[in-house]
């Protein structure tokens, strides 16, 4: 089977600061791989740059056998795709951001219905039927008119994750989709996440809750200063971690 | 009638110099907020210049000066052109201001589902601006809807001059003057009363 995310030597900075220092990361179909790793270590930029709104200087990103963000013209030149065509690669990967970012002035099933209706040219009832399952999907059915001021995070979150994987996406990307959120609400969220999961779902996930990336993760990667540090399953991981540093950070870390 | 007459000419100098200018503005605003370097810096100087200069000049500016180098409008259009030009350059400020009060969140979640800049400008920014610049964008209106009493001075019969004449045949001019200042603020009240409505209409829970 071909993998559906290949990362290689992928290299990102923000001015002289080198944030990603050559990542090498290869997802299957249905694969759950959770990033771990201290704050600063780059893992929100390495979603970012899958999802494309980060730009990279090198390396490559391929999505289900295509290379995403960058061609190289005929002389051998690195060129960055057209908007149009980044708009549309952007739209295979579904983010979840760690503030939610929903559209205030819509309510929850416009917000599910945008996509579908500018990006996937869906029909408005088309477009309804596919945001209502997907609400009803992470409980938020009866909320779907609702705007998001009116709903706690947790609901916000919810709707966000709908909004994203309404699209279709071929992998979801998550970053730290709790940790903004009320000790009281992290559940429900983590509920909707661990549900996508046992579905199939193709998931790459930043998260600092440690037992969720152990109970649901097909691969866990540790990452620090930019590098993967180690990588393996979760029993690997967190049974028997092989690295000083991440028995480190897994010691400072809730269990 | 001609006092009707000049009331229909203040309205219409208003709305168009409003609409037209508010359009014009949008444009200010978007080129100010994500525009390179020298636009942006060409477009500072555009509001800044606007700005700065009494509308009382840059009627007589787009009256005179435009004629001298063979652009020959009448009063009325002047007119306008000058109200349009004050206006864009106070609504391009606010809708400047606006954008980038909103979250850089906004731009990256609606990027993430697929939509191309003009689509996540349409759709998620505009709204969002707009329902924030209401309050000032109605002030702006009402600020236009006086600055048209100083399209007299080149001559287009709009409710000032038109009631200067009414006096200068009736001389009553306390009675008439009064009269005009009352439909001015009349039709303030009512710009300010219809903006309030639509906020409510448009407010977000
Ligand atoms: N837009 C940016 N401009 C400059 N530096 C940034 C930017 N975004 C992130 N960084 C820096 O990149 C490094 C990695 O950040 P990030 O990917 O957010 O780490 P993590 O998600 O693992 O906490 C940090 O040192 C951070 O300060
Ligand atoms: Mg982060």
């Amino acid at each position: 089977m071909s993998p559906i995310l290949t990362i290689s030597g992928l290299h990102k900075s923000f001015g002289e600061l080198e944030v990603l220092k050559g990542i090498d990361l290869t997802m299957q179909r249905g694969d759950v791989v959770s990033l771990i790793g201290s704050s600063g270590s780059g893992k929100t930029t390495l979603l970012r740059c899958v999802n494309l709104l980060e730009d990279f200087e090198q390396g490559s990103i391929e999505l289900a056998g295509e290379k995403i963000g960058y061609r190289e013209d005929g002389a051998g030149q690195r060129r960055r795709l057209s908007e149009r065509e980044v708009a549309r690669q952007r739209a295979m990967t579904g983010m979840a951001f760690q503030q939610f970012n929903l559209f205030p002035h819509m309510t929850a099933i416009r917000n599910v219905m945008l996509g579908l209706i500018k990006t996937k040219k869906m029909p408005k009832d088309e477009a309804r039927a596919v945001a209502e399952k997907w609400l009803e999907r992470v409980g938020m059915a009866a909320r779907s008119d609702h705007y998001p001021g009116q709903l706690s995070g947790g609901q916000q979150q919810r709707v966000a994750i709908a909004r994203a994987i309404a699209m279709n996406p071929q992998i979801m990307l998550f970053d730290e989709v709790t940790s903004a959120l009320d000790p009281e609400l992290v559940a429900e969220v983590l509920a909707v996440v661990r549900d996508l999961a046992v579905d199939g779902m193709t998931m790459l996930l930043v998260t600092h809750e440690m037992r969720f990336a152990r109970d649901v993760s097909t691969k866990v990667v540790f990452m620090h200063q930019g590098r993967i540090h180690e990588e393996g399953t979760p029993e690997e991981i967190f049974g028997a971690p092989k690295t000083e540093r991440l028995q480190g950070f897994l010691a400072n870390s809730e269990i | 009638m001609s006092l009707l007459d000049g009331l229909g000419d203040t309205i219409l100098i208003s709305v168009s110099s409003v609409v037209l200018g508010t359009i014009l503005g949008v444009f200010v605003g978007l080129a100010m907020t994500y525009g390179q370097k020298w636009l942006r810096f060409i477009v500072r100087l555009y509001i800044d210049f606007l700005r700065g200069t009494p509308v009382f000049v840059l009627i007589l500016a787009c009256f005179y000066i435009l004629s001298v180098v063979g652009v020959d409008l009448t009063a009325f259009q002047a007119g306008v052109l000058a109200l349009t030009l004050f206006c864009s350059s106070h609504v391009g400020e606010i809708v400047r201001g606006a954008l980038s009060a909103i979250a850089v969140g906004q731009t990256e979640a609606a990027k993430s589902i697929g939509l191309t800049f003009v689509q996540t400008f349409i759709y998620v920014l505009l709204p969002q601006a707009l329902r924030q610049i209401l309050p000032t964008w109605v002030n702006t209106a009402t600020e236009i809807v006086k600055a048209s009493t100083l399209l007299s001075i080149i001559g287009v019969v709009e409710l000032l001059l038109a009631t200067q004449q009414v006096i200068s045949r009736t001389y009553l001019s306390l009675e008439f003057y009064l009269f005009a200042g009352f439909v001015y603020f009349l039709l303030n009240f009512v710009i300010e009363q219809a903006g309030r409505a639509v906020e409510r209409r448009i407010s977000i829970p």
